[in-house]
C-alpha cells in the first residue's frame, strides 16, 4: 500500500488505532460516489488500489456487481472505468476468473456515448485473449452473441468489433455459428449497425479461413459496397483494402475489382472521396497490374470530379500514388497520364483544391529530375506563387527544399520574393504568422545574401507588428536566423536594430526589445550580451510603465547565466535591488526572484557544482506566475524557488513572455 | 455538466384535469358519421394568475409538440424554454377506457435567455422545434432548439441507488477514523423512479439568422439545423463544426428575395432532403450529387393563377412548414390558406389542395394588419399518410381525409373537453344567414389559434397545442 496516496479531503488522515492502511481505502471507496466527478474519477483511475486491498474474491462478490450498475455517471468516469476493466484480470483471481470482469464491461458497452462502448470493446478484446479456449465459448461467445442480438443498436454496434478476437480461437461449430451473427449484423435495419459492420468487415476477413472469405465475406462485402446509404457503402472502401490483400490476383480482379469500380464513379461523391482517399491503400493492395488497367484510369477521373471534395482529396494524393508506381515507365507514365490532369487543377476554381495540389506537387520534382522539373514543374509552381490564395502560396513555399534538391532554388526566386512580401504583409495574422514560421528555411535555402537584401527589413517589420503573435514569432525568427547566421551577422545587421527599440515611446515595443534580448543573448554569446545588450537593460529599469521594469528584471535573470561575476556583481545586482524596491508588487516579486538567481550564480561560479547534481525542475517555471500568491510570500526565497533557476530550458521564457502581459490583471482578480 | 432533475411528481406548473367523471358522460352527444375523436385529456401550463403575470404566462405558450418515434412519448416545448415530456399511461386489462392516457414523465429547462454581446441581440429561450432521435438504449434522446442553439438531451430512467459509505453512517454522520475496521463497498438497492434529463451535447454558433427547422437523417448520425438563409449539416457527435449544404444569403442583401422558412430530410433516404421557401416553392436537393446543395435537384412550384392575385398573394403563398409523408412518396406544404400534397415525381402542381380556411380571404386586410397573416401554422400526417391535419383560428383545426375527401373541422377548448367527450364538428358560416351551431366569420377570435399539432406515428391519437393548453384526442374507443 506505499504506493497510495491519500486523496485530499479527511481531515486527520488516518490518526488513530485503526488499521492505518484502511483510512485511505475507505475515502477511495466513498469517493466512487462522492459529487464532484474530479473525485470520483480519481477513484476510478485508482480502482487497482481499491481492488486489490478488496482482495480478488471481494472484487468479484462485491466491487465488481456495483460497478456493473453504475453506469449512469459522467462520459469520462464511465470512459477510465472501462479502461481500468481491461486490466483487471489480475486483480479479480487471473484468468480463471476474467470472465467476471465481463457483465460490468457489456453494461458499457451499451452506453450511447461512442468513446466510452469503443473502450468497453477495446477493453473486452483484451480481456478475450485472457480467457482461456473452454472460457471463451463458455463465457464470451455467449456474451458476443447477447450483444449481437439485442434490443438496441448500441450493443449490435459495440458487438461488431469482437468478432474477430473470439473467431480464431473458437471450436468449428462455435465459428460457423460466428460467422451467422456476423452475416446478420451486415444485413441489419438500422444504418449504425450496418456501418460498423462495414468497418469491422476487413478486420474479420482477416482471421476468417480464405475460403470463408471467398464464400462468405465478398458476398457480405458487395452487398454493403450497395447499401442504400452511402454513409455504409463509404466504409466498404476502407474493407476493401483488407480484403485485396487477402485474395490472389486473379480472386481481385474477379471478385473485389467490380466492387471498387463501382465505388469510383458512385453517385454519391461521399464515397468516391473516400476512395480517393484511400487510394494510396488500394493501389499497394491490388498490385501494380491492376494499378496500371484500373486505378489509373480511376484516378484520372477523380482529379477531374465534378465535386471539389473529391478533387482535393485526389490532388492530395498525387505524389504518393507516382511515388508507388513500379519504377519501370515511371516517368513516362506520370508525365502522360497523370500531368495533363494537374495542369489543369493549377488553374482549379475552388481553393481547396488548389492548396491541396500545392502541398504535394513540389514533391514530383524527385521523381521527375531536373529536366522536367524545369520543363514541365517550373511553370506551374510559378503560376502557384501567384495564386490568388494565400494558403497555395504559402504550401508552395513551405515545400521548397524538395524543388531546391533537385534544381536550386534561384530558378525560382524572382518570383518567391513578391509571393513572399506579399504574404509577410496580409492583412490576416495567421497567414502572416505561417511565412514567419517559414523564414528560418526560406533563408538557409537562400542564403545570407540574398537574405539581407530582400527579406532582412520584412523580419524587423513583423517585431512591430499590432498582433502579439506576430512579434512572439518574430522574436523566435531572429534567433533561429542568428543560429543560422552566426554572431557578427547578428552583430551587425540585427541587434543595432533591435535595441534601437528601446526607445520607442510604445511600451509593447520597448518590452519586444527585452523579449528578443532573451531570445537571442543565448545565440550572441557572452561578449555581444554584456556589451551591447546589457546596457540597454539596465538602462531601461527606469521605465515609466511597470510592464517593462518586471520584464527588465525577467530578462536579467535570464541573461544572467550568460554574464560574467563582474557584471553581476557590479551592474546587475545594484539595478534588481533597486527593482526590489519598486512600488508595484509585480516588478517587486520579479526583481526578488531574478536576485535570488543571481546569487545563485554568484555562489556557483564561486563555487563551482558538478553539473548533473544540480537540481533542476524543467518547465517548474512555466507556472508558477499565474499561481495567486498570499502577501508574505513575496519575499519568498524558498527552495521551491531556486529549483528551477538553472535550468537551460529557453522555452518556458518564451511562455512566460506571453504570460505576462496578462499578469497585473490576473492577480487583481485573483485577489478580489 | 449541468444536470436537471425531474420526475413524474413534479407537476408544479401543470395541472391535471380532472378525470373521475361517471361513465354514462361518454356517449353524450350522438355519435357523428365519420371518425369521432374524443377528449383524452387537456393540460394547462399554468403557472400564475396569467391576469396578474401577463408575462409568465407568455412563457407559458406551447411553441412545438412532438411525438416520439413509438408514440409511446409526447415532448412539448414552450416560450418559457421549458421542455415537458409525457409518457402514455400502461395499458391495464381493467381499466381499458384509460388507454390513450399520457402524464407528465419529465420536466426540464432546455433553453435559458441569453444575449449576444457582439451583436448586442436578446436570443429568446423559445423552443422552435422539437425533434426525438431514434432510440439507440434504454434512454430517449431528442434536439431541442431555440433560435440560435441545438441541444442534444437524454432523458433516462434510474431506480437504484447505492447505499452505504465508510466514513460516515447512514444518517450522514462522519465516523471516527479510528474505527474503520472493515472496508464497505456500495451496494445498489431499489429506490422511487427516477427520471433526469441531461443536456448531452450543445451544438452552438453555427446560425446567424433563426433557426425554424431541425431534421434527424435516416442515417442516424447527422441532423440538419436552417435558419433564414442557410442549413447546416451536424453529426451528433460533433458540436464544434458542421457544414453548411445550403446558403442562399445574396452577397448583396438588398436583392434578398426569400428566406428559407422550413426543412425536413426524407424519411428514408440519408441524401435527399427538401427546404421551402416564403415565395411557396419548395426545393429538393441530393446531397450525393455534391458536397453545397446550393443547386437544387428538384424544384416544387404551383404556376400562380392569375386571377387571385393580390397585393398579399406573396405573403399568403409563404410556405410555413413542409412535412414528408411517412412513405417518403409525397411531401405535405402549409401556406397561409391551404395544405397541399406534392408528388415527389411531379413538379409543376401539387397532387391535392385542401382549403384549410378559405373563408378569410376576404379577411386578409384586417389579418395584415394584425399581424396574424404571418402567423405560421404548421401540418402533420397520420401514421397511415391518410389523413392529414393543420391548424386555424378561433382554436379550430382541420383534418383532411385524402381517400374520401372528406374533411372535418373541430374545436380545442377547455370548455367542451371534458375527458371522453366527444369533439362536435363545427362549422363557419361564410353566408349571411348563420345556422344552428355555426360560427360567423366576423366573431372568429384570432388571439385563439392553433399552430402546432402532432400525430402519434401509428395511432389515432393526436395532441393539439392552443396557445398554453395541450389537448389529447383519440378517435372514439369503442
Amino acid at each position: 500500500m506505499a504506493g497510495v496516496a491519500g486523496p485530499a479531503t479527511g481531515s486527520g488522515a488516518a490518526g488513530g488505532d485503526g488499521d492505518d492502511s484502511l483510512y485511505p481505502i475507505a475515502v477511495l471507496i466513498d469517493e466512487l460516489r462522492n459529487e464532484d466527478v474530479q473525485l470520483r474519477l480519481n477513484s476510478i483511475k485508482k480502482l487497482s488500489t481499491i481492488a486489490l486491498a478488496l482482495g480478488v474474491e471481494r472484487t468479484r462478490t462485491e466491487l465488481l456487481p456495483f460497478l456493473t450498475d453504475t453506469i449512469y455517471d459522467e462520459d469520462e468516469v464511465l470512459l477510465a472505468l472501462a479502461e481500468q476493466l481491461g486490466n483487471f484480470t489480475g486483480l479479480v483471481g487471473g484468468p480463471d476468473f476474467a470472465h467476471c470482469l465481463l457483465p460490468p464491461l457489456e453494461s458499457l458497452a451499451t452506453v450511447e456515448e461512442t468513446v466510452v462502448r469503443d473502450k468497453a470493446v477495446e477493453s473486452l478484446r483484451q480481456i478475450s485473449q485472457e480467457h482461456t479456449p473452454v472460457a471463451l465459448e463458455a463465457h464470451f461467445v455467449p456474451l458476443v452473441k447477447r450483444l449481437a442480438s439485442g434490443d438496441w443498436f448500441t450493443s449490435r454496434t459495440s458487438a461488431c468489433g469482437l468478432f474477430s478476437v473470439c473467431y480464431p480461437r473458437a471450436s468449428i461449430a462455435v465459428k460457423g455459428e460466428i460467422r451467422q451473427y456476423f452475416r446478420s449484423l451486415c444485413s441489419d435495419d438500422t444504418p449504425m449497425v450496418r456501418r460498423a459492420a462495414a468497418s469491422k468487415l476487413g478486420e474479420f476477413a482477416k482471421v476468417l479461413e480464405l475460403d470463408s472469405v471467398k464464400s462468405e465475406i465478398v458476398p457480405l462485402f458487395t452487398n454493403l459496397a450497395s447499401d442504400e446509404q452511402d454513409s455504409v457503402r463509404l466504409l466498404a472502401v476502407e474493407a476493401c483494402v483488407s480484403i485485396a490483400q487477402l485474395l490472389s490476383q486473379d480472386d481481385i480482379e474477379a471478385l473485389v475489382m467490380p466492387t471498387l469500380r463501382q465505388a469510383a464513379e458512385d453517385k454519391s461523391w461521399r464515397v468516391r472521396y473516400m476512395v480517393a482517399d484511400k487510394f494510396s491503400e488500394l493501389q499497394k493492395a491490388v498490385g501494380p497490374k491492376i494499378t496500371l488497367n484500373d486505378l489509373i484510369p480511376a484516378f484520372q477521373n477523380l482529379l477531374k470530379d465534378c465535386e471539389a471534395e473529391v478533387r482535393a482529396a485526389a490532388a492530395h494524393k498525387v505524389k504518393e500514388l507516382c511515388e508507388n508506381l513500379p519504377m519501370e515507365g515511371r516517368e513516362t507514365m506520370i508525365m502522360n497520364q497523370i500531368l495533363p490532369y494537374i495542369k489543369e487543377l493549377v488553374s482549379d476554381t475552388n481553393q481547396h483544391v488548389k492548396s491541396a495540389l500545392a502541398s504535394v506537387i513540389m514533391g514530383l520534382s524527385t521523381i521527375l529530375g531536373k529536366e522536367n522539373t524545369i520543363e514541365h514543374l517550373l511553370p506551374l509552381f510559378l503560376a502557384q506563387l501567384k495564386d490568388e490564395c494565400p494558403e497555395v502560396r504559402l504550401n508552395i513555399i513551405s515545400n521548397l527544399d524538395c524543388v531546391n534538391e533537385v534544381i536550386g532554388i534561384r530558378q525560382l526566386s524572382q518570383s518567391l520574393l513578391p509571393a513572399i512580401v506579399e504574404l509577410a504583409e496580409d492583412a490576416k495574422w495567421r497567414v502572416r504568422l505561417a511565412i514567419i514560421e517559414y523564414m528560418p528555411l526560406l533563408a538557409g535555402q537562400l542564403g545570407v545574401e540574398f537574405f539581407d537584401e530582400k527579406l532582412n527589413s520584412l523580419c524587423m517589420a513583423w517585431l512591430v507588428d499590432h498582433v502579439y503573435a506576430i512579434r512572439e514569432a518574430a522574436t523566435n525568427n531572429l534567433m533561429k536566423l542568428v543560429q543560422k547566421f552566426g554572431t557578427e551577422w547578428a552583430q551587425n545587421t540585427i541587434v543595432p536594430k533591435v535595441l534601437v527599440m528601446a526607445n520607442d515611446p510604445n511600451y509593447l515595443h520597448r518590452m519586444t526589445t527585452l523579449f528578443c534580448i532573451n531570445a537571442l543573448s543565448e545565440a550572441c554569446g557572452q561578449e555581444i550580451t554584456t556589451k551591447q545588450m546589457l546596457p540597454i537593460v539596465l538602462k531601461m529599469a527606469g521605465d515609466q510603465v511597470a510592464n517593462v521594469r518586471f520584464n527588465v528584471a525577467k530578462s536579467l535573470q535570464k541573461i544572467g547565466p550568460i554574464l560574467d561575476t563582474d557584471a553581476l556583481q557590479e551592474e546587475v545586482k545594484p539595478v534588481l535591488q533597486k527593482l526590489g524596491q519598486d512600488e508595484d508588487m509585480d516588478v517587486k516579486y520579479f526583481a526578488q526572484e531574478a536576485i535570488s538567481a543571481v546569487a545563485q550564480r554568484l555562489r556557483k561560479l564561486d563555487f563551482p557544482v558538478k553539473d548533473s547534481e544540480e537540481p533542476s525542475a524543467p518547465g517548474a517555471d512555466k507556472n508558477h506566475f499565474l499561481r495567486p500568491r498570499g502577501p508574505g510570500e513575496d519575499t519568498g526565497k524558498g527552495p521551491a524557488y531556486q529549483l528551477h533557476v538553472n535550468t537551460r530550458d529557453t522555452l518556458p521564457q518564451l511562455d512566460t513572455a506571453e504570460i505576462v502581459l496578462f499578469l497585473p490583471k490576473h492577480r487583481l482578480i485573483s485577489r478580489i | 455538466m449541468q444536470k436537471i432533475m425531474g420526475s413524474h411528481l413534479t407537476l408544479d406548473h401543470f395541472r391535471l384535469a380532472s378525470f373521475s367523471l361517471p361513465s354514462s358522460l361518454l356517449h353524450w352527444s350522438k355519435p357523428p358519421p365519420s371518425r369521432t375523436w374524443t377528449v383524452v385529456m387537456t393540460y394547462q401550463q399554468d403557472y400564475l394568475s396569467p391576469c396578474l403575470y401577463p408575462l409568465s404566462a407568455l412563457s407559458d405558450i406551447i411553441s412545438t409538440v412532438e411525438f416520439n418515434h413509438t408514440g409511446e412519448l409526447l415532448a412539448t416545448g414552450d416560450k418559457g424554454g421549458r421542455v415537458v415530456i409525457f409518457q402514455r399511461e400502461q395499458e391495464s386489462k381493467n381499466q381499458v377506457h384509460r388507454r390513450g392516457e399520457y402524464n407528465v414523465y419529465s420536466t426540464f429547462q432546455s433553453h435559458e435567455p441569453e444575449f449576444d454581446y457582439l451583436k448586442s441581440l436578446e436570443i429568446e429561450e423559445k423552443i422552435n422545434k422539437i425533434r426525438w432521435l431514434p432510440q439507440q438504449n434504454a434512454a430517449y434522446f431528442l434536439l431541442s432548439t431555440n433560435d440560435k442553439t441545438v441541444k442534444l438531451w437524454k432523458v433516462s430512467e434510474r431506480d437504484k441507488r447505492p447505499e452505504g459509505y465508510n466514513l460516515k453512517d447512514e444518517e450522514g454522520r462522519l465516523r471516527d477514523p479510528a474505527t474503520i475496521t472493515t472496508l464497505r463497498v456500495p451496494v445498489l438497492r431499489p429506490m422511487d423512479l427516477m427520471v433526469e434529463a441531461t443536456p448531452r451535447r450543445v451544438f452552438a454558433n453555427a446560425h446567424t439568422y433563426h433557426i425554424n427547422s431541425i431534421s434527424v437523417n435516416s442515417d442516424y448520425e447527422t441532423y440538419m439545423s436552417a435558419d433564414d438563409l442557410r442549413i447546416n449539416l451536424w453529426n451528433f457527435e460533433i458540436t464544434n463544426q458542421s457544414f453548411n449544404i445550403v446558403d442562399i444569403k445574396p452577397a448583396n442583401m438588398e436583392e434578398l428575395t426569400e428566406v428559407i422558412t422550413a426543412a425536413e430530410f426524407h424519411p428514408h433516404h440519408c441524401n435527399t432532403f427538401v427546404y421551402s421557401s416564403s415565395k411557396g416553392t419548395i426545393r429538393l436537393c441530393d446531397m450525393r450529387a455534391s458536397a453545397l446543395c446550393d443547386r437544387h435537384t428538384k424544384f416544387f412550384e404551383e404556376p400562380e393563377d392569375p386571377s387571385n392575385r393580390s397585393f398579399f398573394s406573396e405573403i399568403i403563398s409563404s410556405i410555413s412548414d413542409v412535412k414528408f409523408s411517412h412513405s417518403g412518396r409525397c411531401i405535405m406544404t402549409r401556406d397561409y390558406l391551404t395544405v397541399k400534397v406534392w408528388d415527389l415525381n411531379m413538379e409543376n402542381r401539387p397532387v391535392e389542395t385542401y382549403q384549410v380556411h378559405d373563408y378569410l380571404r376576404s379577411k386578409l386586410c384586417s389579418l395584415y394588419e394584425n399581424d396574424c397573416i404571418f402567423d405560421k401554422f404548421e401540418c402533420v400526417w397520420n401514421g397511415s399518410d391518410s389523413v392529414i391535419m393543420t391548424g386555424s383560428y378561433n382554436n379550430f383545426f382541420r383534418m383532411f381525409d385524402r381517400n374520401t375527401k372528406r374533411d372535418v373541422t373541430l374545436e380545442a377548448s377547455r370548455e367542451n373537453s371534458k375527458p371522453r367527450a366527444i369533439l362536435k364538428p363545427r362549422k363557419v358560416c361564410v353566408g349571411g344567414k348563420r345556422r344552428k351551431d355555426e360560427i360567423s366569420v366576423d366573431s372568429l377570435d384570432f388571439s385563439k389559434k392553433i399552430l402546432h399539432t402532432a400525430w402519434h406515428p401509428s395511432e389515432n391519437i393526436i395532441a393539439v397545442a392552443a396557445t398554453n393548453n395541450l389537448y389529447i384526442f383519440q378517435d372514439k374507443v369503442n
